[in-house]
C-alpha cells in the first residue's frame, strides 16, 4: 500500500507536478535593496490585506470563468435575480469546497468520521510541511541581505545525500532517521555554502550563482538516479530504492491520514531559527548585515562571513526541507521529489516577511490553498489554476504594498516618502 | 510671499514634536529657527513642504489657507528644500539634474538638454550662483553640489527657500559664499528659512530668529540686540558655557602610533600619503584641513576600513600592517565614524540594539552567543539619560531620531566602553550647542582617564578648542604638526598647503 502511494506520489496536485526545469526570472539588478525594504518594512495588515484582497478578485475570475453565470447572464436583463444567484452560487459553492478541500470536511465531520473529516487538514498540512521549512531556507539569508533562489537545488542535492542514507544504510529505528535527515542537512548547506563562499570570496551575485546551482543540482540528480547504487534494482526508469521504515518519519494519526512527524520537526524548525535570528549574536550579526553591511563592518563584523554562515543555515534548511518529502510523504527518491517547492518557497518567504512565524503562517496558508484547490476542481469544477493565480496575485500585492494601501485607503506611504527625503539632518 | 504656520501640532505616538507652532515667514526676509537637537525643527519643515501631514494646524500663503499632500503641492505654491544630504544624481550634469522631475521634452519625446543648460545659466547670472551647467555633479566639491541643489529650487520659481542645516558639512569659506548667496536671494524678494546651530552664522544671516524647544516655539529675538550666550541660553534653557575647560593634559606614553600609512583609492591615486605620528595617551591630537584632503581615509585606513593600505599601526604594544576593524575594537579602540547614518548607526535597528551594535559578542552583553536582551535594554535607558537622546524609550528605531540625537546615539555607544584610544570623526557635527558643550566636556574627561584621543574636524573653532596638538592635512599629506597655542592664520595657512615662514 505505501509502495503504491510512493511511486505514483499522490493524488493531489501539488506544486510538485509543476515544470521543475524553469526557475522564475530572475530580478533586475539593482532593486533588491528595494524589494528586501519594502519585504521586512511591510506590515502584518499588508499581508493580510493583500491575502483578501487576492481572494476578491479570485473571486470575480471564478465567476467570470463559469459556465453557469455566463449562461444566466445571457437573459440578464429579463431576469437579473437569475445571474446574481448563480453568481452567488458558484462563489460560495466554490470557496466553500476550497475551505472544505483545506481544513475540515464539514459533513464527514457531522456524520462522526472523524478521519475523513481532518483528512483536508492532513493533507494541507503535509504539503505545508516542506514549504515552511523551504520558506525558512530563503529566509534567513534574506535577513542577511542575500536571494537565495537556490532552494531548489540545494533541496535537490540534499536528497541525494538524505535519500542514499535513508535507503543504503541499516540502522536502528530512530537514529536512522536522525542520520538520514542530518546528512540532507550538511547536503544542503553544502550547497548554499558555495553560493555563499562565492559571494563572500568573489562577489559574484548570489542571484546568479544559485540558479546555476539549481541546474547542476537537477542534472546530478537525474545522473545519480541512473547509477546502480542509487537506482532499485531491477528498474530502469529513475527511482531509488524505497526508504525502510527505520528511516522514515512515523505518521502522526494513523495510515488514513497522511501527516507525518515531519510538520512538529518544521515547527521546531521554526522555533530554533526564530531563536537564533532574535536570541543570538550569530543573529544580531545577520540582521546587521542584512540591514546595514557597511554599518556591521564599521562594527567589526565581517560581512563575508556572516553571509557564507547565513546561506549554510538556509541551505540547511533546504535540506531539511526535503526529508518532509524523501523521509515523510514519498518515502522514495524520485526525479520529482522536490517538484517546485524551492520556487514556491520564495514567495513563502516573502509573504512570511522573511520572518520564521510569518513564514510558518504563509506555509500554512499556501499549503492550505493547494489541498483546498484539489477540492474545489473536483466538486465544483473550478479550475485549480486559480490557486496559483491567487498565489500570483498575493505576491503582486505583497511586491506593491502601496497599491494595497491605496486601495484601502490605509495611511502611512508618507513615511516611506519621508525616509526618503530626509538626509543628514534625520 | 508670505507664508503663516499656525498652531502647527505633531506627534509621533506620545511623542508631540511640534506643539503649537506658529511661526509667520516674511518676505524679503532670512527667517533662522533655532533650538536643540530634537526641538522639532525638520519635522516642522517637513510639514511646510508637504513631507509630513500635521495632526492640526494650517498652512496660510499671503493670507489664504493650502494644503499639501505631498512635496508637489509645495513646489507649486513656490517653496523649495533642501536638503542635507543632496538629492543630485552624481553622473548627471548640472543641468540634467536641474531639469529632472520638470523635463522639457521636443517633438519626440527627446529632452531638450541645451534648454535646460540656458535656464540653469539664466538663473545662476541672475542670482550669482556661479556653477557650470555642463559640469558632472560627482566631480563638483559640496559647496557647489549644494549650489547646484538651490538652483534647483529656483528653476521652479521658488519663491520661499528652506535650508535645512545648510552648513555642516561646508567649509568656512564655502559657508561665507553660502551666505553671501541667501543674502542676495532675500534682497531680490525671496524669504529664506535657515536652519542652522551655528550662532555666528545665525547673527550674521538672519533677520528674525525664532527658537524652538521641546517642539514650542519660546521666543523670538532680533540678531543684533541678541548675543550669542544669549541666543544659547534661550535654545537650551540654561547658561552654556561656549568655551570648554580643557585643564592641563599630562601626557603618557606613546599609545597610538601610525607609520608611513599610504592608502590608494579605487581608482590608484593615492589619497593618504605617506603619514606618521603619535598619539599619546593622556592627550588630544586633532587633524585638522578642509574636508577632502585625507583625512577620511586616514582614520578609516586605521580602523581597517580601507582596502589598500601600506603602513604600520601600532596600539599599545600592539603592532600590524593589516588592521582588521574587529581587532582594532578589541584593542580598546572606539570609533565614530564620519558618517553616521550609513556607517554608524542601523536605521531600522532600535536604539537599544544600535548601542550596541560593535560590543554585542563581548561578555558584556552576551555569553555564549546568547544575547542578554533585558541587560542591553537596562544598559540602553542609562546612556540614553546620560547623553540626555531626546527619545521616546530605547525601542523606537534610530531611524526616526532627529539628526543630532542620531550622532548622540553613536558617541554615547563609543565613549561608553572601555577605552584606550578613540578615534573620532566630526563628533559635533549636526550638534547642538549645549550637546556641544557636553561632548567636549566627555572628550576632555576621556583625556583625563588616559585615553589616546584622535579628533578629525573641519571646524577650526572645535580644533582649537579640544586639541593640545595640532595635525594639519593638505592633500593626503601632514602638512604639519603644531602646538595648540599656534595663531589662527598659520593653521589657515597650512590648511591651504602654504608652510608659515
Ligand atoms: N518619523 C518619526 N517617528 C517618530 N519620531 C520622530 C519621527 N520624526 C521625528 N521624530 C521625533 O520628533 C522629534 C523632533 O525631530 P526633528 O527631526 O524635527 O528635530 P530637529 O529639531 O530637526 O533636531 P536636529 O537639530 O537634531 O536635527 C525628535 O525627538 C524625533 O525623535
Ligand atoms: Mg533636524
Amino acid at each position: 500500500m505505501s509502495e503504491e502511494r510512493s511511486e505514483n506520489p499522490t493524488p493531489i496536485l501539488d506544486s510538485r507536478t509543476r515544470d521543475t526545469l524553469h526557475p522564475p526570472a530572475e530580478p533586475p539588478p539593482g532593486t533588491s535593496a528595494e524589494i528586501r525594504r519594502s519585504v521586512l518594512g511591510m506590515n502584518l495588515l499588508v499581508s493580510f490585506l493583500s491575502v483578501v484582497l487576492a481572494l476578491v478578485i479570485g473571486g470575480v475570475l471564478i465567476v467570470i470563468s463559469s459556465p453557469e453565470v455566463l449562461s444566466a447572464a445571457f437573459y440578464f436583463f429579463d431576469r437579473p435575480a437569475d445571474t446574481f444567484s448563480a453568481i452567488w452560487q458558484t462563489l460560495s459553492s466554490a470557496y466553500s469546497a476550497l475551505f472544505q478541500g483545506a481544513i475540515v470536511n464539514l459533513s464527514a465531520l457531522s456524520e462522526g468520521d472523524l478521519a475523513r473529516a481532518f483528512y483536508p487538514m492532513s493533507e494541507s498540512i503535509t504539503i505545508a510541511s516542506p514549504l515552511i521549512v523551504a520558506g525558512l531556507a530563503v529566509a534567513i539569508p534574506f535577513r542577511a541581505g542575500l536571494f537565495n533562489i537556490g532552494a531548489q537545488g540545494q533541496m535537490t542535492f540534499a536528497a541525494i545525500g538524505g535519500g542514499y542514507v535513508g535507503f543504503a544504510l541499516a540502522l536502528p529505528a530512530g537514529l536512522h532517521l536522525a542520520a538520514s535527515v542530518i546528512m540532507a542537512m550538511v547536503f544542503g548547506a553544502v550547497w548554499a555554502g558555495i553560493a555563499g563562499f562565492l559571494k563572500a570570496r568573489t562577489g559574484a551575485h548570489e542571484v546568479i550563482t544559485t540558479i546555476m546551482l539549481n541546474y547542476i543540482a537537477l542534472y546530478l540528480l537525474s545522473w545519480v538516479l541512473n547509477q546502480d547504487w542509487f537506482q532499485r534494482e531491477g528498474r530502469n526508469d529513475p527511482i531509488s530504492p524505497i526508504l525502510p521504515d527505520t528511516s522514515v518519519f512515523p505518521n502522526l494519526f494513523g495510515l488514513s491520514l497522511r501527516v507525518h512527524a515531519g510538520f512538529l520537526v518544521a515547527l521546531v524548525a521554526v522555533g530554533v531559527m526564530w531563536w537564533i535570528l532574535n536570541r543570538t549574536t550569530l543573529g544580531f550579526r545577520i540582521n546587521t548585515v542584512g540591514a546595514n553591511a557597511s554599518a556591521a563592518r564599521t562594527a567589526g563584523m565581517n560581512v563575508g562571513r556572516t553571509w557564507i554562515v547565513a546561506m549554510l543555515l538556509g541551505g540547511a534548511m533546504a535540506g531539511l526541507a526535503v526529508t518532509m518529502n524523501v523521509n515523510g510523504t514519498d518515502k522514495v527518491v524520485t526525479a520529482g521529489v522536490v517538484g517546485a517547492i524551492g520556487f514556491d518557497a520564495i514567495t513563502v518567504a516573502l509573504l512570511g516577511r522573511a520572518s520564521p512565524f510569518g513564514v510558518l503562517w504563509a506555509g500554512l496558508l499556501f499549503g492550505a490553498l493547494r489541498a483546498g484547490g484539489l477540492t474545489m476542481q473536483a466538486q465544483t469544477g473550478t479550475p485549480i489554476d486559480i490557486v496559483l493565480v491567487l498565489q500570483a496575485l498575493i505576491v503582486l500585492f505583497i511586491a506593491a504594498p502601496a497599491l494595497v494601501r491605496a486601495v484601502f485607503r490605509i495611511r502611512g506611504g508618507s513615511s516611506e516618502a519621508m525616509s526618503l527625503a530626509k538626509g543628514w539632518n534625520g | 510671499m508670505q507664508l503663516q504656520l499656525r498652531g502647527m501640532t505633531k506627534s509621533f505616538g506620545d511623542l508631540v514634536a511640534n506643539d503649537d507652532i506658529s511661526v509667520t515667514i516674511e518676505a524679503g526676509q532670512i527667517h533662522a529657527l533655532l533650538g536643540e537637537n530634537g526641538a522639532g525643527k525638520s519635522t516642522l519643515m517637513n510639514i511646510l513642504y508637504g513631507l509630513l501631514r500635521p495632526d492640526s494646524g494650517e498652512i496660510l500663503v499671503d493670507g489664504s489657507p493650502v494644503a499639501f499632500g505631498s512635496p508637489a503641492d509645495a513646489i507649486k505654491v513656490g517653496i523649495g528644500m533642501v536638503h542635507q544630504h543632496f538629492m543630485l544624481v552624481p553622473v548627471f550634469t548640472v543641468a540634467q539634474n536641474v531639469e529632472l522631475g520638470d523635463e522639457r521634452v521636443g517633438p519626440l519625446g527627446f529632452l531638450r538638454t541645451s534648454e535646460a543648460e540656458e535656464a540653469v545659466r539664466e538663473v545662476s547670472q541672475r542670482f550669482g550662483l556661479e556653477v557650470d551647467p555642463a559640469a558632472i555633479v560627482e566631480d563638483l566639491p559640496v559647496g557647489i553640489q549644494q549650489r547646484v541643489e538651490i538652483i534647483k529650487a529656483l528653476t521652479r520659481d521658488a519663491s520661499c527657500l528652506i535650508l535645512d542645516e545648510p552648513t555642516a558639512v561646508l567649509t568656512p569659506q564655502e559657508t561665507d559664499e553660502l551666505l553671501a548667496i541667501i543674502r542676495g536671494l532675500r534682497d531680490s524678494g525671496k524669504s529664506i528659512v535657515l536652519i542652522t546651530h551655528k550662532l555666528r552664522e545665525v547673527r550674521e544671516a538672519a533677520d528674525v530668529i525664532t527658537v524652538i524647544r521641546r517642539g514650542r516655539v519660546v521666543a523670538t529675538a532680533i540678531p543684533p540686540s541678541t548675543s550669542e550666550t544669549e541666543l544659547a541660553a534661550l535654545m537650551v534653557g540654561r547658561e552654556v558655557s561656549l568655551t570648554v575647560d580643557r585643564g592641563t593634559s599630562s601626557p603618557e606614553a606613546q599609545t597610538l602610533q601610525v607609520r608611513g600609512l599610504t592608502v590608494y583609492d579605487a581608482a590608484d591615486r593615492v589619497v593618504v600619503d605617506d603619514v606618521s605620528f603619535d598619539v599619546r595617551a593622556g592627550e588630544i591630537l586633532c587633524i585638522a584641513g578642509v574636508q577632502g584632503n585625507g583625512q577620511t581615509e586616514l582614520v578609516e585606513a586605521i580602523m581597517g576600513l580601507q582596502d589598500r593600505v601600506v603602513g604600520e599601526i601600532h596600539v599599545g604594544g600592539t603592532v600590524t600592517s593589516h588592521p582588521e576593524t574587529r581587532r582594532m575594537l578589541a584593542l580598546g579602540v572606539g570609533y565614530v565614524p564620519e558618517d553616521r547614518e550609513e556607517d554608524g548607526l542601523v536605521s531600522t535597528f532600535s536604539l537599544a540594539q544600535n548601542l550596541v551594535l560593535d560590543t554585542i559578542s563581548t561578555s558584556r552583553w552576551s555569553r555564549y552567543g546568547i544575547v542578554d536582551y533585558a541587560r542591553i535594554d537596562a544598559g540602553a535607558r542609562e546612556l540614553l539619560a546620560q547623553f540626555d537622546v531626546r527619545a521616546r524609550d530605547a525601542y523606537v528605531t534610530a531611524g526616526t531620531l532627529s539628526g543630532g540625537n542620531k550622532q548622540k546615539v553613536v558617541l554615547a555607544r563609543e565613549l561608553s566602553r572601555d577605552l584606550t584610544v578613540l578615534i573620532a570623526a566630526q563628533p559635533t557635527r549636526g550638534l547642538d550647542v549645549g550637546s556641544i558643550e557636553f561632548v567636549h566636556r566627555r572628550l576632555i574627561e576621556v583625556r583625563d582617564s588616559g585615553v589616546a584621543v584622535l579628533i578629525v574636524s573641519t571646524e577650526l573653532d572645535e580644533v582649537c578648542a579640544l586639541a593640545d596638538r595640532i595635525l594639519v592635512m593638505y592633500q593626503g599629506r601632514v602638512a604639519g604638526i603644531v602646538g595648540r597655542d599656534s595663531p589662527r592664520d598659520d593653521l589657515g595657512m597650512l590648511m591651504a598647503g602654504v608652510v608659515p615662514a
